[in-house]
């Protein structure tokens, strides 16, 4: 039996390279994937602490997240797919329309 | 006696809706017949409510009807309530009769005018409120009639408000009457507050069985008697009257006979008993009268507008009914006021017919001579002119001589001679006014020369109506000396008015003041007939030699433009100041600063809207990092 540390250790290094790469990137598509890599690190955890508790709670809450990560693929791909239609391009410093 | 009399107000304003909603849509005949008729019902149900009321005992008065409890607040308490009595009988008879008059011969007065309906709608009203004022059995009540005709008056004021002038006048009365009518809410304030209840019945007995003390009841009656020189029209506040004559004619009929101005003598002898507790009240009540009467008789000599001068008339007028008020010979003050009611209603009527035969002419420099034109108007004009003027056998004398003898009987010998000499200027400005205009030399214009006619029929029958009760009006009070039955009108509101001490004048001396009156008046028609047929170029002598005097007459004592030295302007001035400094820096600066202080702030915030996401992110990210520290440390 591994030790849910190492699963957290895991978890924790996904989930700052998807905090990075959300920051750093400028390509749309790209800062979509690294928020679902923080979904998926945030279920690693659900998953170890669920194994180590041996409780099912941490699975079900997996199963919503993964149908949210769903859902918001289908809506995040949509909108990317209409600012490229419009803008000819999908560099996020390139939409600032909500500027203040 | 059947209770219907809560009915006579009922009437009036049950038309008054009709014709306010749907007035437009009707037609002038069927306005006419439902806002005459509306009125006539009302003086048929007073005479029927009349008759029930002779067969009552002096005991059983007044006879209340509460229909319902208006406002009912701790102490306080307010009803819907109306009470019938020989004053409230008297009263609601005069005003639905002369108003009924007045109201047909508005048929034909105002025929032409574009807003036929507006102006009956709003005589209606006038007469319910009116109706009201005189018939509610609580003060609170009487202040809605009261406020009632003061709206109304300014309505009708200014009927014709494309005039600068009518709106001008309708604002001033509106104005005035308010000032009356501060006095009059705070008067009837300390009335609730010290008496606790509204309904006259209380009031009355409260009074006269001393549970105020004396200096609350002086100034109650002071403050009552300010809202009267307002509603009345007396010094200081009878500024308005002249100036609402810019009123059609008949509005001014109603006003000066009917509604309106008798509204502040009704109230006096209504609450009569505080002004007969009250010594001091009384003798001002009497003084004020008494000086009114002089004072407007004077202002009258000099005018040559036709209706100003009979404006002045019935100021000075109502200064004899305030003077029988004030010596506390209430029955004799009410008497004048229904005397004069039908007077002085048929001398604006006649008057409105002379105006409407000369194409609205007023001024009575350009008349003379329209005697023979006039068949009808000129010898109901003269009734009325030798009623008012005091001469024996007509109703003016009767009711004159009766206040004049009581102020005499009272010991009040300068109340007395100013009432005298009011009496000689009443007069000679009345017949005055007869030469100029229906005597002497044409000096029409050829143009209105033209179209002069005789007034139709539906002016001149209530013309003569008027002019018949002019005659026989007074032959229900004759003078005491008569014999102590004779003077029915004063047994028939006794039980109302408080117990005077009966007069100790000896039959000689009685027969002694009714020969003065009669001589003073003869003496004035005498003075003016000289002047005016005889030598006409008297007067023009009198003014080259008092030029002063005459210029101080003709402009009215300067007390319009002293009025508005003192209060109009600086009131203006002083509004201006405070606009221009307060209400556009401090009231105004308060109200932009909160707008543009937050558009100043929602701009400085607005800058932390960068638009691109990761900055937004970022934050996010802090705020976190921020929140899992609090929660870890």
């Amino acid at each position: 039996m591994i030790p849910t540390i190492y699963f957290l250790i895991l978890s924790a290094v996904l989930f700052v390279m998807g905090t990075v790469g959300f920051l750093i990137k400028k390509d749309l598509i790209t800062q979509f994937m690294c928020v679902e890599v923080m979904l998926n690190a945030a279920n690693i955890a659900f998953i170890a602490f669920a194994a180590s508790s041996s409780s099912l709670e941490g699975q079900i809450i997996v199963f919503f997240v993964i149908t949210v990560a769903a859902a918001e693929a289908a809506v995040g791909l949509a909108i990317i797919l209409l600012v490229y239609k419009q803008k000819k391009t999908i560099k996020s410093e390139d939409s600032s329309l909500m500027k203040g | 006696m059947r209770e219907v009399f809560w009915l006579i107000p009922f009437v009036p304003a049950v038309s008054t809706i009709i014709l306010a909603v749907f007035g437009e849509k009707l037609s002038k005949k069927y306005i006419s017949f439902q806002a005459c008729g509306a009125v006539f019902v009302s003086f048929l149900i007073s005479v029927y409510s009349f008759i029930g009321l002779l067969k009552l005992s002096p005991e059983q008065y007044p006879v209340v009807k509460n229909l319902f409890s208006w406002i009912h607040s701790g102490n306080f308490q307010a009803n819907l309530s109306f009470q019938f009595d020989p004053l409230t009988a008297v009263m609601t008879m005069v005003v639905s009769a002369v108003g009924f008059l007045i109201h047909v011969y508005s048929i034909g007065y105002m025929a032409e005018d574009r807003s036929y309906s507006r102006f009956f709608t709003l005589m209606n009203l006038f007469t319910f409120s009116m109706l009201l004022l005189v018939m509610a059995s609580n003060i609170v009540l009487m202040f809605v009639g009261w406020e009632g005709v003061g709206f109304c008056s300014y309505m009708l004021i200014g009927f014709w408000f494309e005039k600068h002038s009518a709106a001008n006048a309708g604002k001033k009365a509106f104005i005035v009457n308010r000032i009356g009518d501060a006095g009059f809410l705070l008067g009837m304030l300390f009335i609730i507050v010290n008496i606790g209840s509204t309904e006259f019945v209380n009031i009355n007995n409260a009074v006269a069985g001393g549970s105020l003390s004396s200096g609350l009841v002086t100034l109650i009656a002071i403050l009552l008697f300010v809202g009267a020189t307002g509603k009345s029209a007396q010094i200081p506040l009878y500024v308005w009257l002249p100036d609402a004559m810019e009123g059609p004619t008949p509005v001014s009929a109603l006003i000066h006979a009917a509604t309106m101005v008798t509204a502040g003598v009704y109230m006096v002898a209504r609450m009569n008993v505080f002004y007969t507790v009250s010594e001091a009240a009384g003798f001002i009540v009497a003084i004020i009268g008494a000086i009114t009467a002089v004072y407007a008789g004077t202002m009258a000599l000099t005018q040559n507008d036709i209706k100003r001068v009979l404006a002045y008339s019935t100021i000075s007028q109502i200064g004899y009914m305030f003077i029988g008020c004030g010596v506390g010979a209430y029955a004799a003050g009410i008497f004048h006021l229904y005397t004069h009611a039908f007077f002085k209603s048929l001398l604006f009527l006649a008057a409105g017919s002379v105006m409407h035969a000369l194409s609205g002419e007023l001024d009575m420099r350009k008349m003379g001579g329209l005697k023979k034109y006039m068949p009808y108007t000129y010898p109901t004009f003269l009734i009325g002119a030798i009623a008012i003027a005091g001469v024996p056998f007509l109703s003016g004398f009767f009711s004159k001589d009766a206040i004049l003898t009581a102020a005499f009987a009272k010991g009040q010998y300068v109340v007395w001679a100013l009432g005298i000499l009011g009496a000689v200027l009443t007069a000679f400005y009345m017949f005055r006014l007869i030469f100029l205009t229906f005597h002497g030399k044409e000096r029409l214009d050829p143009e209105v020369k033209k179209h002069i006619h005789e007034s139709p029929p539906v002016m001149t029958i209530p013309l003569s109506i008027l002019a018949f009760f002019s005659v026989i009006a007074g032959y229900i009070g004759l003078p005491v000396v008569l014999g102590k039955k004779v003077n029915w009108f004063n047994n028939f509101l006794k039980p109302l008015m408080p117990p005077i001490h009966e007069t100790h004048l000896s039959v000689g001396t009685e027969w002694l003041l009714i020969l003065i009156s009669i001589i003073v008046a003869l003496s004035g028609i005498f003075i003016a007939y000289w002047f005016y047929l005889k030598k006409p170029d008297v007067p023009h002598k009198w003014v080259s030699r008092f030029p002063f005097l005459y210029k101080l007459l003709y402009n009215k004592y300067y007390v319009d433009e002293a009025y508005n030295y003192v209060f109009v302007r600086p009131a203006i001035k002083g509004s201006e100041f405070v606009y221009h400094k307060f209400d556009l820096n401090v009231i105004d600066g308060a109200v932009n600063g909160t707008a543009s202080g937050t558009g100043f702030f929602g701009k400085v915030l607005s800058y932390l809207q960068t638009g691109f996401i990761k900055d937004y992110a970022l934050v996010f990210l802090l705020g976190t990092i921020i929140l899992l520290g609090l929660l870890i440390f």
